[in-house]
């Protein structure tokens, strides 16, 4: 099938520029595919236009990530970010922190990948590590449990 | 030939800039996706869409054998890489014409030179370009090697790399070892491969690239873009022309440029990408990214050629219906990105819903975005929501029109880079034109009022 594409670019600008022309403020355009609307914004100097796009159809199932609930326990390292957690800095290299290690705050205790940048995952607070909550490689949200301190 | 039915081996709004060509060129698409896109805007505007696997880019979009097994199973006799995942993969090109398909892309011989910092580098000597003191490092004495020819500050690549990833900027002996770590493992995730490369960092550059396009016989360039306000490395607003900056030190660019393509038989679109001195305009080839670019809608809008559609005519076979001569640019045009990123968490990737998507509409303003109301960001891919794009006679009256523009952009449920862009269109320096790399340290931090 050849993609069926209801406007471009050049519609669209087509669109606001006759909505500027006239006295209406908005226009709603409705298919049993689409709502585009398009609105004037902001007032005098500042006015502009905006284009606003509602897409039928059920909503994108989404992953569960691990440990949806942020934790509050001043033990625990939690996620800054969502993304993959890593305990290494790459396969086959031993792991940034191990059970029993002395850490500070800047003790980098692992990795986590999001959108294809590594973040580093730093301790926070000097101590001694007392367990590696989330498995090498696990999906977590932000807030998720990594790494528990004593 | 002609192409019926073309494979799309990417996601977001890459994917849906090539569904609008393909559909003004009468082509049928059948669009590739993993689960997590499944739902996405170009999956339910693509003639058919594919699940390829899981979330995850390493089985989905990065799967060779997924993706050619799906675009020869549904008939098509195409595929268009877009940008980044397998784009510039030499494996994948020969995978492709091995099922039958034609590559929208490079021949296999020039993704294996250019996909190679050192090759590349080497073929652009060749052509008589001039190139940055450095080179590639396996091991941690190779790269301290390196480091007594390029001295500090220096740059770690990937050398497998492009688009900022792998890539670190060290300032000091101590911060090596760190940066080296950090710079192979983003590597190995991205391209699979963690060789790095090392090369001198100029301190006041900007980032100049010509846009090039080949059909393997003739080449001829699509001028000029600055993209020198990076974070990281990677862009976040790209204008053409190249602003302030004098015709000769311009031309003397693109023709490099052609230089290169010609003396490599280039085939298809293609940037090659400059540091240029800020202050004395002499130039440095940094490399050819043999693909379709993020920031190709610049060029679009002031040559008022659809670069998608030059791409397939290429891979049809067909040779260059354009010449020099009938490039004739006007006016001046500036993208910028706007990332899921939180620029004041040091632009700490955000994935997310977007709950309401309000992007700028009116003359001279072109959206190119997957993401609607509802709109979901996964977390396994790169940050880009979309890009906005304005075009005006003059670099001043793109500029003000850019600023009303993001005035009333308004992205709900997630940290965007919308207000780094206001700040940027508020300084005075980027009103001037033509800052270097270094513009967005001395950035102000708060956003103009209005």
């Amino acid at each position: 099938m050849i993609p069926d594409l209801p406007l471009t670019a050049e519609d669209v600008a087509e669109i606001a520029e006759i909505l500027a022309q006239s006295g209406y403020r908005e226009l709603d355009l409705a298919t049993r595919r689409f709502r585009l609307r398009v609105a004037r914004a902001g007032d005098g100097s500042a006015e502009g236009t905006t284009q606003e796009w509602q897409w039928a159809g059920d909503a994108p199932a989404v992953a569960e990530a691990a440990g949806a609930e942020a934790v509050a326990d001043p033990d625990v390292i939690a996620s800054p970010l969502p993304g993959t957690f890593y305990h290494a800095p790459q396969p086959g290299a031993p792991p940034f922190v191990a059970v029993g290690d002395a850490v500070t705050a800047d003790t980098v205790v692992g990795i986590v990948e999001t959108m294809k940048l590594m973040n580093p995952v730093h301790a926070g607070r000097a101590g001694t590590v007392a367990a590696v909550l989330a498995a090498n490689g696990a999906l977590v949200a932000k807030g998720a449990p990594l790494v528990r301190l004593s | 030939m002609t192409i019926q039915r073309l494979f799309i081996a990417n996601r977001g709004e890459i994917a849906l800039r090539v569904l609008r060509t393909a559909h003004k060129m009468g082509i049928e698409t059948v669009l590739g996706v993993s689960e997590a896109d499944a739902a996405s805007l170009p999956a339910r505007l693509a003639g058919r869409a594919v699940v390829l696997g899981p979330g995850p880019s390493a089985q989905s979009y990065l799967a060779i054998d997924r993706v050619v097994a799906a675009a020869h199973e549904t008939g098509c006799d195409a595929v268009h890489p877009g940008y980044g995942f397998l784009s510039e993969n030499a494996a994948f090109a020969r995978a492709v014409a091995a099922a039958g398909m034609v590559f929208v892309g490079p021949a296999v011989t020039t993704l294996e030179g250019m996909g190679d910092k050192l090759a590349a580098r080497a073929l652009a000597l060749a052509a008589g370009l001039p190139v940055l003191p450095g080179g590639e490092a396996e091991t941690a004495a190779a790269v301290a090697e390196r480091v007594r020819q390029t001295g500090y500050p220096l740059l770690l690549k990937a050398v497998a790399g492009g688009g900022g990833k792998g890539m670190r900027r060290v300032d000091r002996a101590q911060d090596l070892d760190a940066a080296l770590a950090m710079a192979r493992a983003e590597a190995q995730a991205a391209f699979g491969n963690p060789a790095v490369y090392v090369e001198r960092f100029v301190a006041r550059g900007r980032h100049v690239e010509v846009q090039i396009l080949g059909d393997g016989q003739t080449a001829l360039h699509l001028g000029t873009r600055d993209c020198s306000i990076q974070r990281r490395f990677q862009k976040l607003v790209e204008e053409a022309p190249a602003p302030a900056m004098p015709d000769d030190a311009r031309a003397a660019i693109e023709q490099a440029a052609v230089r290169l393509a010609q003396h490599i038989g280039y085939r298809g679109a293609g940037t090659a990408e400059f540091l240029v001195d800020a202050e004395d305009f002499s130039f440095y080839f940094l490399e050819l990214n043999a693909r379709i670019q993020v920031e190709h809608p610049v060029t679009e809008a002031i040559t008022g050629v659809d670069l998608v559609e030059q791409q397939l005519l290429v891979a049809m076979g067909h040779p260059l219906s354009l010449t020099q001569a009938m490039v004739r640019p006007h006016g001046h045009a500036i993208e910028v990105r706007i990332n899921a990123e939180d620029p004041d968490a040091d632009f700490r990737p955000a994935p997310g819903t977007v709950r309401r998507a309000a992007w700028p509409a009116g003359p001279g303003i072109r959206v190119d975005s997957h993401i609607a109301d509802g709109g979901e960001v996964p977390p396994f891919y790169d940050s880009l929501l979309g890009k906005l794009i304005v075009h005006g006679a003059t670099r001043a009256e793109a500029v003000a029109r850019m600023e009303a523009a993001l005035r009333h952009l308004a992205i709900d449920g997630l940290p965007t880079t919308a207000p780094l862009h206001r700040r940027i269109l508020a300084d005075p320096r980027f009103i001037a034109g033509g800052v270097d790399t270094g513009f967005l340290a001395g950035l102000n931090p708060t956003e103009p009022q209005p």
